[in-house]
């Protein structure tokens, strides 16, 4: 059986190994060291790590005050709360001085499960990708969050990594390659091609492997970077299978799917369908249970494809 | 300098805001006006910045919280040598590195991107942070408008400057008393403002922010107050030293035209002739 791992706890292992590496690396939180998994950071360097009790907008203002002095900076709470309550900040501070502050949210998305609609954001890509000069991630597994977030950290600027609670199967390889910025095609094929971002890529993988079974032959991608997205990849699956199904655990308003309808219908249009959550708030639940109730499985993805078809 | 030479800076600041905003035909006199007198002191006595070197390891910052009142910053730079004070007069035009609101990319010795009321305090308070953490000597400044205390993040940045023990932050409260809507205490009471800070775990300091003697001495008293953050409430007016202007709300967002900036300047200019006469005397 694959093994399960969250990218939170991927993100609180490779904190102190950066910590070690960079010098200036600071971390901060907002009252959740322990969920967010910075709290492995702070047991190692607990002189750079800095908690601002639960006042994120202040958080991610003080950020940026330690960014523009030469600090990198990763800050971390729910993405609900980095994403929507401290939006107008990380825009202006972060966002409009190019602050060096790698905003790294965890619990994003419907898999926060149990806590409800409240804590359960599917905004926080949309919002994030209409900041000027803010880079975009969304690992979708603990080996390729790991490569991510070391790149996050070596690059200069504001980065938004979107991590999660739930633990997700691992199914990349150390040695797999991993370049921000650059979308990863996991299996080809010519008759459609599924995008798919964070949880939902094994999820694009099954599907794919069952409509084989049914005699479609699907492409899969990995869009890690949303922001700058790969619009290379994009179109050359647009232009080579004529239809795509994105898949994100997001809304399906202004997040993955959006982006990619953005690519190509400027160049090469195309047939798409968007798996997300369709703009309704969420509950309390298992992160299955959820998933399943609000069609963001690997069969939403093969019923969205065999409609396109 | 000496107090008599900080005055007549403060009026060559005070005419230079005049100047800009004229020409710019929108912008914020009122409370650019009010912390004249506090941003002189800041760059002619307190800070120690090198106009040659505006990235100088080591030195102070200002930041102006308050964004509106970037003239005031701007005017203060650009006597203390930072850059030609002609260029001001492309202040809030299509391509001017002086926009509405400052911009930390643009203009040399601008240390944040300001103007969203609450997060240059917050940012201040994360440069007193990198500050302490790497033993810098330099000292991070933020001025505060009265009505901004409305915001909530003043208040989350005020808990956490305490908790961190930040004595390298200086705050200054522009106490003007009047925001875009009226007085304070009409839109939204601020007060007691000086109780509020202490009870937060500040040092503060009272003072009249158009006493150059006084904001001097609480400069002094904030370098020697240890383990605290200092806030230095300064009471001022609105508009302060142009009197058609002074404890007017309606002088916040508007420029003056071509009469007001002629009758503001010839106030001025008779100030800054008294002002100089006293030097020589």
């Amino acid at each position: 059986m694959t093994e399960k791992i969250a990218t939170r706890q991927a993100y609180g292992e490779i904190l102190p190994v950066l910590g070690k590496e960079y010098p200036d690396l600071v971390v901060m939180d907002a009252d959740l060291s322990g969920s967010t998994k910075t709290a492995e950071f702070r047991k190692v360097f607990p002189e750079r790590f800095f908690n601002m009790g639960i006042a994120e907008q202040n958080m991610y203002g003080q950020a940026a005050g330690l960014a523009l002095s030469g600090k990198i900076v990763c800050a971390s709470t729910f993405a609900m709360f980095a994403s929507g309550r401290a939006f107008e900040i990380i825009r202006n501070s972060i966002g409009y001085t190019h602050a060096n502050v790698k905003i790294c949210a965890t619990h994003a998305g419907i898999t926060v499960g149990e806590d409800g609609a409240s804590h359960q954001t599917f905004e926080d890509i949309a919002l994030m990708r209409t900041i000027p000069g803010m880079t975009v991630i969304n690992p979708s597994d603990a080996v390729s969050a790991k490569k991510l977030l070391r790149q996050a950290v070596e690059m200069e600027g504001p980065c938004y990594v979107r991590l999660g609670r739930a633990a997700v199967p691992v199914y990349y390889k150390e040695e797999d390659e991993i370049i921000l910025g650059r979308g990863k095609q996991l299996r080809d094929g010519k008759d459609l091609t599924i995008i798919a971002t964070g949880i939902m890529v094994p999820d694009a993988m099954a599907a794919a492997e069952k409509l084989a079974e049914e005699g479609v032959d699907a492409r899969v991608i990995d869009i890690h970077t949303i922001k700058p997205l790969d619009e290379e990849i994009i179109l050359k699956a647009a232009a080579e299978t004529g239809a795509i199904v994105t898949a994100e655990e997001h809304s399906v308003i202004g997040g993955l799917g959006e982006a990619v309808a953005h690519t190509v219908v400027k160049k090469c249009p195309v047939k798409m369908a968007m798996v997300g959550q369709q703009d309704v708030f969420g509950e309390s639940g298992k992160p299955d249970e959820l998933r399943a109730k609000y069609h963001m499985t690997a069969e939403d993805i093969v019923k969205a494809a065999k409609d396109l078809a | 300098m000496n107090i008599k030479e900080l005055e007549l800076k403060a009026t060559e600041v005070r005419c230079s805001i005049i100047r800009s905003l004229h020409a710019a035909g929108s912008g914020h006199p009122g409370g650019s006006l009010s912390a004249a007198d506090i941003v002189t002191a800041l760059y002619f006595d307190e800070m120690n910045v090198d106009p040659a070197d505006p990235k100088m390891k080591g030195r102070d910052k200002l930041i102006f919280s308050k964004g509106h009142a970037g003239p005031a910053q701007y005017a203060a730079l650009a006597v203390r040598g930072f850059f030609p004070e002609e260029e001001l007069l492309t202040l809030r035009k299509m391509g001017s590195k002086f926009q509405g609101h400052p911009n930390m990319n643009y203009v040399p010795g601008i240390e944040m991107s300001t103007g969203s009321l609450g997060q240059g305090f917050s940012a201040a308070g994360g440069m007193a942070l990198a500050g302490m953490l790497d033993g810098d000597p330099g000292r991070v400044y933020a001025i505060l408008g009265d009505g901004e205390l409305q915001e909530g993040l003043i208040w989350e940045a005020a808990m956490s400057a305490a908790h961190y023990k930040l004595d390298n932050l200086v705050g200054i409260v522009d106490h003007n008393g009047l925001q875009i809507d009226g007085r304070n205490d009409d839109v939204m009471t601020v007060m007691p403002i000086a109780d509020k800070f202490r009870s937060f775990g500040w040092n503060v300091i009272e003072i009249d922010g158009h006493d150059m003697q006084q904001i001097l001495d609480a400069f002094a008293a904030a370098r020697a107050c240890k383990g605290r953050p200092t806030m230095i409430v300064a009471e001022t007016v609105k508009g302060k030293g142009v009197s058609f202007m002074e404890d007017q709300a309606g002088w916040h967002g508007k420029a003056p035209n071509d009469e007001q900036a002629e009758e503001a300047l010839k106030e001025l200019g008779e100030l800054m002739e008294a002002q100089k006469k006293a030097l020589t005397a």
